[in-house]
């Protein structure tokens, strides 16, 4: 396949835009691959998650875009400098253990092969190209939900979300079994002490009323415009990650009983209702038609709960401190 | 020469900037920032081949997409249990690295079980 | 009327991009933490403010411009919460000896 050489004139202002877009987003990469420090190295690929967030916007994907840019890269990043913090101290003995020049060479070859056969896919994709949004189109109607991508979700795909789910919860059991064995069942994180009439504590108490407002509201626009549970729940977990860090709340014990029942709800609502897809309809998560947007909308407020509460502990990490302390 | 392939070309060069970066850095917290890295190339070689299964109405074929948000808080669920792991081992051997004799730095706490 | 709307966005976002322009520039050349992030919450914040301004004879509705401006707001809360951290930070561990 030839690339026929591009004049000026053929490309259009958007290709243009794109095409510097593009060049940012690898800036950032780069940035983040390549920088001595560690903090650095982070900002990086913040700021790589958030233009490719923009990345998806022009491949009209806005659901996905609200999503890597608050958990791909906000939360991630959150995670990432957490970590480079507490790790800050090894960072010195660490830096003599560059590779050799003839690893660097090879990994290099490596690499250059792998993006290669990449972009080599990428230009050779077929054309007309295969496509299942006629069929998402006409089955539309089973859900009557505007928004094709929650369909899927929700409808179409469910499977797949409700085990997604449970994966989120297997990795939050993951990451509190790595807690040392007298802070089991402990809270998680030091205590948070901020300056009670300082800016953190401000910031603190007026922002979470806006938060949930837009998180919730996140969610309940998400049947016909873009949005969605994750999103929704990322910004309820921001919210609380923060008071938590203004020193407002502290985290809960991860052995209380209300907590479990929080992380509980999502994916439990969820099977609730695909066994009664199998008891009183055709199968397993069927919904009826006449019922199917109130269903999906019970899934998704328990499962903003959840979600809200498990990646917020995700991020508060594993206990670090006795339990009854 | 149209959006859809510019990002896809953009998509494989982060894929190969994430493999290079988790070969090369020695520290694991770089090795799992690189790692994120790749991942995102290729949530994004989704979107390019959603892009063009624009059809019947949509700016984008809906089923990729769906895939991808699934794809992106898992491996966000995956990077939090790495990140913890890593921080663990700092804690329990006094260094985050890989090697097995390396000696302990500063910051860490080798009595906790 | 629609002309002048058109140059009312063009003005307004491309001053908007000049600030952003600034700021960066002050990011990157300034000597230390104070400087940049003096240059940094000035510039960008009345950037974005004027890129609002801008984009609200386009916003389509009473509802979109007002959702502008408050995306501006908080953005302009966020920034200066986090600068005045990052200050506070910076001046303790810069009078360290």
């Amino acid at each position: 396949m030839t690339l026929a050489p591009m004049t000026f004139a053929s490309m259009t202002f958007a290709l243009a835009l794109e095409i510097v877009l593009a060049a940012v987003v690898l800036t950032g990469a780069v940035w983040a691959i390549a920088a001595r420090g560690t903090l650095p190295a982070v900002a990086g690929f913040v700021a790589y998650g958030l233009l490719l967030s923009l990345v998806w916007v022009r491949l009209g994907a806005p659901d996905v875009a609200l999503t890597e840019a608050a958990i791909g890269s906000g939360l991630t990043g959150a995670l990432l400098v957490g970590a480079a913090a507490r790790l800050r101290l090894s960072e010195v003995p660490m830096a003599v253990e560059r590779p050799g020049v003839i690893l660097r060479v090879l990994a290099a070859v490596l690499s250059v092969t792998v993006a290669a056969a990449l972009a080599a896919s990428v230009l050779l994709l077929p054309d007309p190209a295969p496509t299942l949004a006629p069929a998402a189109a006409e089955n539309a109607a089973a859900t009557s939900l505007g928004n094709p991508v929650t369909n899927v979700l929700m409808a179409f795909r469910a499977m797949d979300t409700l085990l997604e789910k449970i994966v989120l919860l297997l990795a939050l059991i993951g990451v509190w079994s790595l807690a040392p064995d007298r802070f089991w069942g402990g809270r998680p994180g030091p205590r948070h002490h901020a300056d009670p009439y300082g800016v953190l504590a401000f910031v603190a108490r007026v922002l979470p009323p806006v938060g949930i407002i837009v998180g919730i509201y996140i969610l309940w626009t998400s049947a016909d415009n873009p949005g969605g549970a994750f999103q929704g729940g990322t910004i309820l977990a921001a919210m609380w990650l923060l008071v938590m860090m203004a020193g407002l709340a502290d985290a809960p014990p991860v052995s209380e009983r209300r907590l479990r029942l929080l992380l509980l709800v999502g994916p439990v609502v969820f099977l609730i209702v695909g066994l009664g897809g199998l008891a009183f309809g055709d199968a397993f998560l069927a919904y009826p038609m006449a019922y199917a947007k109130a269903l999906i909308l019970v899934i998704e407020f328990a499962m903003i709960l959840t979600i809200a509460v498990t990646l917020g502990l995700l991020i508060a990490g594993p206990p670090e401190r006795e339990l009854g302390s | 020469m149209n959006a859809a392939t510019v990002f896809g070309l953009c998509a494989a060069v982060a894929v190969g900037l994430g493999l290079y970066g988790v070969i090369t850095n020695p520290q694991p917290l770089r090795k799992i920032l690189a790692f994120n890295l790749i991942g995102s190339g290729v949530f994004t070689f989704f979107g390019v081949v959603a892009r063009r299964g624009a059809a019947a109405g949509f700016g984008g074929d809906p089923i990729p997409q769906a895939l991808v948000i699934t794809g992106i808080v898992v491996a966000f669920s995956a990077t939090a249990l790495a990140l913890a792991l890593l921080l663990r081992l700092f804690q329990a051997s006094g260094s985050a690295t890989l090697r097995a004799d390396a000696p302990p730095s500063a910051g860490s706490d080798p009595t906790t079980p | 009327m629609s002309f002048v709307l058109d140059i009312v966005t063009i003005t307004a976002v491309s001053a908007g991009a000049f600030f952003f322009l600034a700021g960066t520039v002050g990011l990157l050349r300034f000597p230390d933490t104070l400087t940049r992030l003096h240059a940094l919450t000035k510039a960008d914040n009345l950037g974005l403010g004027l890129m609002v301004l801008g984009l609200l004879p386009h916003a389509g509705s009473l509802r979109d411009g007002i959702k502008l401006i408050c995306v501006w707001l908080i953005v302009l809360l966020a920034g200066a919460t986090v600068s005045q951290l990052i200050g506070y930070v910076a001046r303790r561990e810069g009078s360290r000896p």
